[in-house]
């Protein structure tokens, strides 16, 4: 078990180096010279030539991505050349909106999923199970970017309740647990969860289908246990996959927050993202990909890590 | 003489065993069209995608209107207008005929990745089963590191770095459905690689490209292509979600992302209208999605 741990923490290092190795390529496979994208088209020779060699871009690929890596490292992501500011000053601003927005996706998404998977795998075949079946396939077919306007479309404009954009009152960038904060995170957050709930309810209902088949629960019921006890059993058993699942799709909704937070200007990482392909500004490009793809190497080891721990049954060789 | 007996017998032998597995694998697809037609729904779906493919490969014919000539004097017009059925755009293009092209590339989009990742995925996934030993290696370590990103994100990032147009986003689209594929492709390769058939047929002087032509694909070709109908689904919302960002298919031609991203600000005075492409995209998008879980109950598949 220890053995376990501690090799899975170590093959996350070369899967996080070549998710680096990815995002450092990322802005070499892009057609034309990278100095297209800092210098004016109608720059003087000498002038490139001399940027050229200030950005390093004149070095073998390797070194150059031996010097990136470097940097990366110690926490160095450049400089944007649409603002001039250091890329990380406005990554985490960036990282902390769309971790807010995320979480209140996941704990929106996995809660109502949880609850119509279970209602759904305990009742199968029943009305019950198909709404939940229903929804849950809704969920997943749905372009979020689309359920996105026609949220906006209802709550927005023909029922004035909730602000079609932003993050807070007047455009500002500073977030607070208030009501003029919060009504701005309800229509994005809960676009953002549809994916996640029909994920998580086809996942419970299966567990909890398999479950309640199996012998023990029959066992169970015959020593005279009934509602609850039963339950919890199956709650214990369930949990080892059904948290794996979510941890993932809380990897894919930081991820994958781009296409809702441009629909509600949403000043998240996503916004950035969209802003710095059309800028052309790649080192923002590759730092905000590199951050929240590393973001997802960590989770999915934690998720391994805690399946692991939680469930003795998975001996990993 | 008894060369030419010998040779007979195992001929007919061969041919007594053809027949079987013709007979079975005929009992099979019976079995599996018995499944399906009892499946209401899965027929539905399946009507439902016949019917808007015919729509949008016959749109010339059928469209009412040019689907690029507008006229600022009908623009926006409301669903029901005389002789725009279902209104009109912001620059005064009939909508019906734009949604019925737009289909074209919409679905082209969606599907041609998936196709071609599962090609190319099966290649790859099959080989590193078949294999084993340092190929699986070098094939399924690389496949992890493409797990490491969030499918959305990826496609996003590599779509950004070529820059947008039609072909550069669906090869982002195809190189993020390749990873998948080749882990299915892989697990169930390397499950059928240990039966008893194919050592048999090793054992009675099969090749190599024998064994993987009539005994593995044919056992996991129904899984892989299962798997990859699945893939529809997401690969039509990510496509148009491309374009819906500006990253796939370029103004003016018809597209339903495209299209829902011009109307975007035409939610304050048409919302119906502005709504119609994204309808369009989830109407395809759950058709697929219910088809591919019908065709996984029917096929028998657990994957």
């Amino acid at each position: 078990m220890l053995f376990y741990l501690i090799r899975r923490c170590l093959y996350a290092i070369p899967i996080a180096l070549s998710v680096g190795l990815v995002c450092f390529m990322l802005v070499h496979i892009a057609p034309g010279d990278p100095i297209n994208a800092i210098v004016p088209a109608d720059a003087p020779q000498e002038l490139v030539e001399q940027i050229r060699k200030d950005y390093g871009l004149d070095r073998p690929l390797p070194v150059q991505f031996g010097i990136w890596l470097a940097k990366v490292s110690i926490g160095d992501l450049g400089t944007s050349l649409a603002t001039g500011r250091s890329v990380w000053s406005d990554l985490s601003v960036a990282i902390g909106n769309t971790l807010r927005l995320a979480l209140t996706a996941a704990l929106i998404g996995f809660v109502l999923g949880s609850v119509l998977g279970a209602l759904a795998g305990s009742f199968q075949g029943t009305f019950i199970d198909k709404i939940a079946v229903g929804l849950a396939v809704a969920g997943v077919s749905v372009p979020h970017y689309w359920l996105g306007m026609v949220l906006v479309v209802i709550f927005s404009v023909q029922l004035p309740w909730l602000p079609a954009m932003g993050a807070g009152p007047g455009g500002s960038a500073d977030w607070a647990w208030d009501w003029e904060h919060i009504q701005h995170l309800i229509l994005p957050a809960v676009t953002l969860s549809v994916i996640p709930m029909g994920i998580v309810t086809r996942t419970v209902r299966g567990i909890v289908a398999e479950i309640l088949n199996q012998e023990f629960v029959q066992t169970l019921r015959g020593k005279g246990l009934t509602g609850r006890g039963v339950f919890w059993h199956v709650v214990k058993n369930a949990a080892p996959n059904t948290i794996a699942v979510m941890g993932l799709q809380l990897g894919y909704l930081m991820g994958g927050s781009i296409l809702v937070e441009t629909v509600f200007s949403w000043p998240g990482t996503g916004l950035l993202l969209n802003n710095a392909i059309f800028q052309r500004d790649l080192p923002v490009l590759q730092a905000t990909i590199l951050v929240l793809a590393m973001f997802f190497v960590a989770l999915n080891l934690l998720v391994d890590l805690v399946q692991t721990a939680l469930d003795p049954r998975i001996r990993r060789g | 003489m008894a060369d030419g007996i010998a040779r007979t017998a195992a001929a007919a032998e061969l041919a007594v065993q053809a027949r079987e597995a013709a007979r079975k694998s005929q009992g099979y697809w019976a079995g599996v069209w018995k499944r399906l037609r009892r499946d209401p729904v899965t027929i539905a779906c399946a009507l439902i995608l016949i019917a808007m493919l015919l729509a949008i490969v016959f749109a010339h014919l059928i469209a009412p209107h040019d689907p690029y000539q507008g006229s600022m004097l009908r623009r926006l017009r409301p669903v029901g207008t005389p002789n725009h059925l279902l209104g009109t755009d912001e620059l005064g293009r009939d909508m019906l005929t734009r949604l019925l092209y737009g289909g074209r590339l919409s679905w082209f989009m969606g599907i041609t990745p998936v196709v071609l990742a599962f090609l190319i995925g099966t290649l790859f996934g099959v080989l590193a089963g078949y294999v084993g030993g340092a190929v699986n290696m070098l094939i399924m370590r690389t496949t992890d590191v493409f797990y490491a990103f969030p499918s959305v994100l990826l496609a996003i990032a590599i779509s950004g770095a070529l820059g947008a147009g039609t072909i550069n986003a669906i090869l982002s689209l195809t190189l993020v459905f390749i990873p998948p594929v080749i882990r299915v492709a892989e697990s169930v390769t390397t499950g059928v690689r240990g039966l008893d058939f194919v050592e048999a047929a090793r054992a009675s002087g099969a090749g190599p490209l024998t064994i993987i032509r009539v005994h593995i694909l044919g056992n996991v070709l129904g899984p892989i292509f299962v798997y990859a109908t699945s893939l529809i689904s997401v690969s039509m919302i990510l496509a148009s979600g491309l374009s819906f960002l500006g990253l796939g298919v370029t103004p003016p031609e018809p597209e339903w992302g495209l299209m829902l991203n011009t109307l975007r600000t035409a939610i304050y005075i048409n919302p119906l209208v502005a709504m119609l492409p994204g309808a369009c995209i989830f109407a395809t998008s759950i058709c697929f999605n219910l088809l591919s879980d019908g065709l996984r109950q029917a096929m028998d598949v657990r994957a």
